[in-house]
């Protein structure tokens, strides 16, 4: 399968930048870190709008090496900036065209109807940018973005700037995007929540320096990491609709053998549905309690632990091919006697949807 | 009370001089703020303050050295007159070239301004809309500047037809040729014609007043404008 590879080297002042990765060319690849971490530095390199020695492969295509340097202009690439960056002299129309008209007809991989479906452009395409509001505006960018007909698209935290009504808007239209495009989307971002719901891939990235690339879902469990260590931490599960519960408002999942309850009615039966289960909402018995007000009671087995906050230790646990972290006090792994190899049983308290 | 043939005649021939180092300042002041605007080169300073120059020097001074310079011993005319041209000193090209030296700044500094305040963010947007330096100069540079061009060829354009020391020391005063309006009123009051210096005197307050004010309008007008 194709992929994205690329390494680049470059020192800037203070701030030095090693990064050697490789993505797959297919689905939402996070880029995720702390703001200075070298995020958006990384992202202009794949773009060529910044410059640094290294090296660039898109598709079996070289955009970069020690003789080659494609400008940003000849690189198939669509990028979303923090601000949505409208032309203010162009006409939402005008703006959307503006990629579209220097792609030659024959090279459109993507129709314009499609795209202003997709996000709902219709009732804004004759306005002017200043008459849009913030979420409209960054949603005019990523249809601006995609008409260009890239092979990669980049998005450098395109909700940063938005509030958090006009964020809850947005992210449907990118989760959208992610089932109906086959196109890879690099997407940088700070914000967690955004990166559970949108990401299949990460890329986890500390001063300059990537400490992980891989499948989300291990990236987040992984207690090496620090993404599993923050208040926050939790795992995706990527489950599958069996049944609902509709006298009790119940939406039944499985993955393999593994079948939670979540409150609510989500998705229809056969759908997948991505669930998020938090660290603190899991803890750990040895053998199976009766009467428990907690639905998911989920036999398992301890693969590590490791230390977190001061008097606390996470663990890390399998149930069949699935991954789940708990976070209890160093007094009950202790009382438990856990190991690796541990049987539990899992009490998960709270599922929600990723 | 009319004018006279004459005073026709220089006022004519200074809208010709500031129409022509108008269109030429924006041929020249473009490209020349674009660079000071991009460029990260040391000499930049340099050619900053130069443009500047004419701000601060008196006019007399400025057409002094252009006068030395594109006169037959000066290096530009000596040059010129090996290449079998005639000199530039009296004469209406040596007024558009004088012009030109003494309005530059009038000209690049909005142009300058404006390109400055667009930043390079929509140049790098266009650049992932896959367009080349030059389309990106010409589609977002271009019209994005364009408060900043107007401004430019409106205050070109009346500092030319304000003009006099410069002319008066490259170009003397030639009628038909080099006798522009502020040296007819010069000569109206020399010859103690106060009524004709009056009547070209008044116009020119007037003319300069309406500038400024279209040009208040226009820019006010466009800082109101959202973006």
């Amino acid at each position: 399968m194709s992929r994205i590879e690329g390494r680049f080297r470059a020192t800037l002042g203070e701030f030095s930048l090693d990064a050697d990765f490789s993505v797959p060319s297919h689905g939402v690849t996070a880029l995720f870190g702390q703001s200075g971490s070298g995020k958006t530095t990384l992202l202009r390199l794949i773009a060529g709008l910044a410059r640094a020695p290294g090296r660039l492969v898109v598709d079996g295509e070289v955009w970069q090496d020690e003789s080659v340097f494609v400008p940003t202009h000849r690189r198939a690439l669509g990028y979303v900036f923090q601000e949505a960056s409208l032309f203010p002299h162009l006409s939402v129309r005008a703006n959307l065209e503006y990629g579209w008209k220097r792609v030659p007809p024959a090279e459109r991989t993507i129709q314009w109807d499609e795209v202003v479906d997709w996000l709902e452009l219709a009732p804004l395409i004759a306005l002017r940018p200043h008459q849009l509001s913030g979420g409209q505006r960054q949603r005019v960018a990523i249809g601006r973005a995609l008409l260009s007909c890239p092979r990669l698209l980049l998005m450098d935290e395109p909700m940063a700037a938005l509030d958090t009504g006009a964020r809850a808007d947005i992210l449907p239209y990118l989760e959208r995007l992610h089932h109906a495009l086959e196109l890879p989307l690099l997407y940088v971002s700070h914000a967690l929540d955004e990166v559970t719901r949108l990401a299949d891939h990460l890329l986890l990235i500390e001063a300059g320096h990537l400490v992980y690339q891989g499948p989300l879902t291990e990236g987040l469990t992984r207690l090496d990491l620090p993404l599993a260590h923050r208040d926050i931490a939790a795992t995706l599960v990527e489950a599958t609709v069996i049944a609902h519960d509709r006298a009790l408002q119940l939406t039944h999942v499985a993955r393999g053998p593994v079948v939670l309850e979540l409150p609510g009615l989500h998705g229809s039966p056969g759908a997948p549905l991505r669930v998020r289960v938090a660290a603190r909402d899991v803890s750990l018995t040895l053998s199976m309690p009766q009467q428990t007000s907690i639905l998911n009671l989920l036999p398992a087995r301890v693969i590590e632990l490791a230390d977190d906050a001061p008097g606390q230790v996470l663990v890390r646990l399998a149930l069949d091919d699935t991954v789940l972290l708990a976070r209890i006090t160093r007094k009950s792994a202790l009382l438990l006697g856990l190991q690796p190899g541990t049987p539990v049983v899992a009490q998960v308290k709270s599922v929600a949807v990723a | 009370m009319s004018l006279t043939g004459a005073d026709t005649s220089a006022i004519l021939l200074t809208l010709k001089l500031a129409a022509i180092t108008t269109a030429l300042l924006m041929l020249i002041a473009t490209p020349l703020a674009w660079w000071l605007t991009h460029t990260h080169a040391r000499l930049r300073a340099a050619v900053t303050a130069l443009v500047a120059l004419p701000l601060v020097l008196p006019p007399t001074v400025l057409g002094f050295y252009l006068l030395v310079m594109l006169g037959p011993h000066g290096a530009v005319g000596h040059w010129m007159q090996q290449l079998g041209l005639s000199t530039l000193p009296f004469t209406f090209a040596g007024l558009v070239v004088g012009s030109v030296v003494f309005s530059l700044p009038f000209a690049v500094q909005p142009i300058a301004n404006a390109f400055a305040a667009i930043g390079t963010r929509p140049l790098e947007v266009a650049a992932t809309l896959r367009a080349s330096p030059w389309d990106r100069f010409a589609s977002i540079a271009i019209p994005l500047a364009r408060p900043g061009f107007i401004t430019a060829a409106v205050l070109a354009f009346a500092h030319t037809v304000g003009e006099f020391g410069v002319v008066l020391m490259l170009g003397g005063n030639i009628p038909g040729q080099t006798r522009v309006l502020s040296v007819a009123i010069y000569d109206h009051v020399e010859a103690l014609e106060y009524a004709d210096a009056h009547l070209l005197s008044a116009g020119l307050v007037a003319f300069s007043f309406l500038v400024l004010l279209m040009l208040g309008r226009y820019s006010g007008q466009w800082q109101r404008t959202p973006t």
